[in-house]
């Protein structure tokens, strides 16, 4: 299947000799909802930036479909809408103003662009606020509003940096609903995001960026098998004593009834409790620390920082 | 043009029309106030003392540089102050990452710089005739002139707002730069009243040769070469206009 995105070899300098990717290669299908993590300051925003038009090229290629976004920006712009991780909207005119001069960029007419925006603006929640400026908005609100305008001109990639930054639970679900369904019309969605739960349940396909470098490049099934422990955190209805061996487990106290304990992924949960119930510790409660997704991103960006 | 560009163009030309139309009172409305404390104050009050100026009053005579001043003013801050802003607030993006080609960026911006200059213009002269029964001679001709000096100004304010770093940015080249060259290009006394030397640094101000031609196109009265005026107005708007489009395809000041 071709794919929606295509990346080779991509390099980005700054002009103040800042090296914010080097050799950078990836692709995204058509169809998927990828995932695009790193920690802060990795290199994704630049990606995203360079996809979208938005930053320079040092050295290497992006095709969208098959074409050089270089060599096809008309091409390339028309397919990717995007939702920017910084509001960038113009804070004096009205939120449907907005939307139909955005329209009107990809020349779409006044009459369809406001046809599209009350479809995208009811089912985002904000048709009620269409006549507000953004600076009458939450910041939930600019939120959706900015992935209304992504959607206006209907691309086939969308590109989403941070989406659910600084919104509410409930609506961070409704977002991933809301892209799902987007996504099941056909749309290739690319997502960063800090909330690994968010790319653990919306992708099926990721990469993990690292000072400007990609280290790992998957399907987020190989990513869980690539999982070499996991730590649990348990509460115990007594403290558990020092002189209390349990083999193969080992103990590192919170508090006095809280303790966390990290295995490899060989032995079952069950097991555990096994071990414990033999040792006589009553265990009252016990729940993963991190989602495995987050586990992984840490010992992965460890891993890399320490070389 | 394709459909598509002629939309995105119209959308850009709206938007910027829109924009200082809504705040008139901002962008209008002191103009008109300035030209009618001119008038009162060097027309009537100081102007009759002075007499007449190539047999024209002293006040018809000041009138044309009196209403391309708030041209040229008023084409290049509608320009830098509506992009840098768009700088600014980030929203440039939403126009960069659109597929409108970057010469309908600059046209659509400048377009909305000409278009305040000729609303200015109209104001202001409008203002005047409560004071003069003044008539433009040649309308065309002054048209052609108040179109290409609101074009050039406003390419000249687009380059300025691609490299402002702050607000305070966008009011230097207008403070330091175009008023004394509006001033000093013969606004308010013939050129050729001037010592010879300052004469000789006149011919290097471009303001000088709109200020002049403008005035043919009112008073039909030929102060420099109308040919050689045009040619430096034309070929101004075509260095500063390509300046323009080079900065915008290599992304300075709006891409990283």
């Amino acid at each position: 299947m071709e794919n929606a995105i295509d990346i080779r070899d991509l390099n980005k300098v700054y002009r103040n000799k800042v090296i914010a990717l080097e050799n950078i290669n990836l692709s995204v299908k058509k169809g998927d909802i990828f995932a695009f993590l790193g920690p802060n300051g990795a290199g994704k925003s630049t990606v995203i930036g360079i996809i979208s038009s938005l930053v320079t090229i040092s050295s290497g290629e992006v095709m969208v479909f098959g074409k050089n976004i270089q060599k096809n920006p008309e091409f390339a712009k028309k397919n990717i809408g995007l939702v920017p991780q910084e509001y960038n909207l113009n804070q004096f005119i009205s939120i449907e103003e907005t939307m139909i001069n955005t329209a009107g960029y990809f020349g779409i007419t006044r009459d369809v662009a406001k046809k599209r925006l009350q479809i995208l603006f009811t089912k985002l929640g904000i048709w009620e606020k269409r006549k507000n400026t953004p600076r009458e908005l939450s910041g939930g609100m600019k939120r959706r509003l900015m992935i209304a305008r992504a959607l206006i001109h209907e691309p086939s990639i969308l590109i989403l940096d941070e989406p659910t930054a600084g919104v509410d639970t409930e609506l961070r679900l409704y977002m991933w609903d809301f892209l799902k369904e987007i996504n099941s019309r056909g749309v290739s969605i690319i997502l960063t995001t800090h909330y690994l739960e968010e790319a653990e349940r919306l992708c099926k396909n990721l990469a993990i960026i690292h000072k400007g470098k990609i280290i790992q490049n998957s399907t987020m099934d190989q990513v869980f098998e690539m999982r070499k422990a996991h730590t649990y955190v348990l509460k115990t209805s007594q403290p558990i004593k020092k002189e209390t061996a349990v083999r193969g487990l080992n103990f590192k106290g919170i508090d006095n009834n809280t303790y966390e304990i990290t295995i490899s992924d060989e032995i079952s949960v069950t097991d555990i409790i096994e071990k414990l119930k033999l040792s006589n510790i009553n265990v009252v409660s016990m729940g993963s620390k991190r989602n495995m997704l987050e586990e992984l991103f840490m010992e992965l960006t460890k891993e890399k920082t320490e070389l | 043009m394709t459909y598509e560009v002629f939309i995105a163009l119209k959308t850009i030309v709206v938007k910027e029309t829109l924009r200082f139309a809504r705040i008139w009172i901002q962008t209008i409305l002191p103009s008109v106030i300035t030209i009618f404390l001119y008038i009162t104050i060097f027309g009537n009050f100081i102007g009759d003392r002075i007499g007449e100026i190539k047999n024209f009053s002293y006040v018809d005579y000041i009138i044309p540089g009196l209403i391309i001043m708030p041209i040229i003013t008023n084409s290049y801050m509608n320009v830098v102050g509506s992009f840098y802003s768009a700088r600014f607030q980030k929203s440039v993006e939403e126009v960069l990452v659109s597929p409108v080609p970057n010469y309908i960026i600059l046209l659509g911006y400048i377009t909305g710089g000409v278009l305040r200059a000729f609303c200015v213009g109209a104001a202001v002269y409008f203002v005047t005739t409560f004071f003069t029964e003044l008539q433009i001679t040649n309308i065309g001709f002054t048209l052609l002139i108040t179109f290409l000096t609101a074009f050039l100004f406003s390419t000249a304010g687009f380059i300025n707002a691609v490299y402002a770093k702050s607000f305070d940015d966008i009011n230097i080249i207008p403070t330091f730069v175009l008023s004394p060259l509006t001033y000093l290009g013969g606004t308010f006394y013939p050129i050729e009243a001037l010592p010879q030397v300052w004469q000789n640094i006149s011919a290097f101000n471009p303001i000088a040769y709109l200020v002049s031609s403008f005035r043919y196109g009112f008073l039909d009265l030929i102060e420099t070469d109308l040919i050689l005026s045009l040619l430096i107005i034309v070929s101004l708007i075509v260095i500063l206009f390509s300046i323009a489009l080079v900065i915008l395809s290599r992304g300075i000041g709006i891409k990283n």
